[in-house]
């Protein structure tokens, strides 16, 4: 909210005010409630984020039986979770293996699933992001840091319809026995949109 | 239409350059997070469709949409939006002051925070009745029509006039070509796959394949 690095004494914006003067006249006029703006914000700000993908992705690596249900039925494994909402009423989840790295883009909008990952992060929803996601995913990954080996096939899923797309990670090696938070630790936003792998065990100090 | 909006496999935008992602906030300004509450609020009056909200921000000055921020082209869209389904007249629009009547049937529609908080949050069923039985099925080569409509569509132009096999159907759901201009009908939809050297020539990635979801409109049987 307000708390980011802008000086407080320098003047509003004017998107800011603009903004401003559309709201009030909104609520003015009844159409907006402001209890009910300000209850849909502090949803998305502070309990609809990738912490719930985590949770899916990281129930999926401990539970084989699980892990199998959210390839076959997808909605109904997630709503098993609760992680139902706005841009997630049709997913599809999409697994990387030994052989096969998937990555999510949308490069007609920003079509994102939501209620699993938040709203996207500003690199999704940009320009050269939309542009080069289908044309060069490997040169993508790369800006991530991320390198793919030839022999694996990369599946750029565009995201064209209302179907949303969720990447189902591999897990790491080096973390049998561990727990379901545990391993919550490992998966990142970025590794459930496909542009990064999961942490590696190494990197966080659970072990 | 061909707007600038349709952006896959367009060159010299520069690199992607994200922001570290435990650093990035949800907002970076706090008109931004109002900007996104009152567009989803109001979204849910009826009085419009998420094809309608992407065709306006599709049919902003291509220099605008390229250089607005995505919640100034969202807040661009909105003020349009309003104004066209009469919530808000223009003269309001200029002064801030209210001055005009809102239309019939709309306040008992005002979302509250109680309906903000149920779950599942603020759903919506893409889904509807099959108008004939799929023309395809999963494993058959398909090529996306060459169209060039001038209104709203989902297929972007760097599959039109290329050959894919349908990966799965995924029933009826509602055509947005159709659906931004207010007619709400389902037609069937499939995920189609297309190997990249298809799509992108001798400048493919290697052993990359593209998955686009298209409407059984812009595709044909192909051999």
């Amino acid at each position: 909210m307000s708390h980011h690095d802008h000086d407080h004494t320098e003047p509003p914006s004017d998107i800011e005010l603009r903004v401003k003067a559309l709201e009030s006249l909104l609520v003015e006029k009844g159409l907006v409630d402001p209890e009910a703006l300000d209850a849909l914000i502090d949803l998305y700000e502070d309990k609809i984020g990738p912490s719930n993908g985590k949770h899916v992705v990281a129930h999926a690596w401990a539970d084989e039986e699980f892990r199998q249900w959210l390839l076959d039925d997808p909605n109904a494994a997630i709503a098993s979770m609760g992680y139902v909402g706005s841009q997630g009423e049709q997913v599809r989840v999409v697994e990387n293996t030994d052989d096969v790295h998937n990555l999510v883009v949308c490069t007609l909008c920003s079509c994102y699933p939501w209620p699993l990952l938040g709203l996207p992060p500003v690199w999704y929803k940009s320009m050269p992001y939309r542009a080069q996601a289908v044309a060069d995913p490997r040169g993508v990954m790369r800006q991530f840091g991320s390198e793919v080996p030839e022999e694996k096939e990369v599946r750029v899923w565009d995201s064209t319809s209302e179907m949303r797309y969720l990447v189902l990670p591999q897990r790491p090696e080096g973390t049998e026995g561990w727990t379901e938070e545990q391993l919550m630790e490992l998966v990142t936003r970025n590794s459930m949109v496909g542009v990064e792998e999961a942490r590696l065990p190494a990197t966080v100090g659970t072990a | 239409m061909n707007g600038v909006h349709d952006l896959g496999g367009m060159q010299g935008f520069g690199p992607v350059q994200p922001e570290p992602e435990s650093e990035e906030p949800v907002f970076h300004a706090e008109w931004e997070s109002r900007v996104y509450g009152i567009t989803r609020l109001l979204g849910r009056l009826g009085l419009w469709n998420l094809d309608k909200s992407r065709y306006n921000r599709e049919q902003l000055p291509p220099a605008d949409y390229l250089s607005f921020s995505y919640y100034e082209s969202w807040f661009a869209g909105l003020q349009k939006q309003l104004v066209k389904s009469g919530l808000i007249s223009e003269e309001e629009l200029q002064t801030g002051r209210a001055s005009a009547p809102v239309p019939d049937g709309i306040m008992e529609r005002v979302v509250n925070a109680e309906q903000v908080r149920a779950v599942p949050i603020m759903t919506t069923s893409y889904v509807r009745p099959e108008p004939a039985p799929p023309r395809f099925a999963p494993g058959d080569r398909v090529r996306a029509l060459n169209r060039h409509p001038r209104g709203h569509t989902r297929e972007p132009r760097y599959v039109r006039g290329h050959v894919g096999t349908v990966h799965e159907h995924y029933g009826s759901q509602v055509y947005p070509d159709l659906s931004a201009e207010g007619v709400d009908e389902g037609h069937h939809l499939y995920s189609v796959r297309f190997d990249a050297s298809e799509l992108w020539g001798e400048s493919a990635d290697a052993n990359s394949v593209v998955y686009v979801d298209l409407w059984e409109d812009y595709l044909e049987p192909a051999t």
